[in-house]
């Protein structure tokens, strides 16, 4: 897990489509992104529910923020973390997700808390 | 040396106990609006399990406008708008769970 001393953090918590605040985030990301700012992701709770695949949004008329996500690391944005006990309590295998990501337990989302340079809380 | 904040009832959300999942020695933890219900001596078994080393805070103004001035658990200190401010200075970083 090697963030960088100035690395921003960016918790996502909130499913993708119930209301605005994962596309907000997403769209945060992709701006500080285009800054080439050093960024981390980390999914927890519901927030995990935003990299499940076939995501389908046409019924709903919503931007389909699954067909985003996969693009970060063209941005350069490429460290995705997510919690376990998240996954575990929604039954979701980190290997079904859209995004290449790494695991952690909560002693490791401590230190990756404690070793980002700041947070921006979704 | 992270400053939580948490405005979601515990009773209703999820949000404290993420935050409790995530909180370190050097931490604090900083209840406001609905969060403050947390800091009722009824729900203190939760938060009073949490190590000396994390100070806990609930916000006067909330804690006030809901009644709760007699049933706070003696683990939090009542603080005002202004102390919110220090404390944020204080802490380097903000984690809000909402």
């Amino acid at each position: 897990m090697s963030t960088t001393a100035k690395n921003i953090l960016a918790v996502m918590r909130t499913g993708p489509y119930g209301n605005q605040t994962a596309k907000e985030a997403l769209d945060a990301v992709l701006t500080a992104a285009a800054f080439e700012l050093p960024l981390s992701l980390l999914f927890m709770d519901d927030g995990v529910f935003q990299l499940l695949p076939q995501q389908d949004t046409q019924g709903i008329g919503a931007k389909d923020l699954s067909a985003t996500l996969p693009v970060l690391p063209m941005y350069d944005v490429e460290r995705f973390y997510v919690e376990q006990s998240s996954l575990e309590s929604r039954g979701i295998n980190s290997a079904e997700l859209i995004l290449p990501v790494e695991v952690l337990d909560s002693e490791q989302v401590k230190v990756l808390f404690a070793e980002s340079a700041s947070i921006l809380s979704f | 040396m992270i400053l939580h904040t948490v405005n979601k009832s515990p009773h209703t959300s999820n949000c404290l106990q993420s935050c409790l999942r995530t909180l370190s020695d050097q931490d604090a933890l900083l209840l406001i609006e609905d969060g403050v219900y947390a800091a009722d001596n009824h729900y203190a078994n939760q938060t009073e399990a949490l190590g000396e080393e994390i100070t806990l805070y609930v916000l006067k103004a909330d804690v006030d406008a809901r009644g709760l001035q007699n049933r706070l658990s003696s683990r939090f200190q009542v603080i005002d708008d202004a102390a919110f401010v220090d404390l944020c200075v204080q802490y380097p970083k903000t984690q809000s769970w909402y």
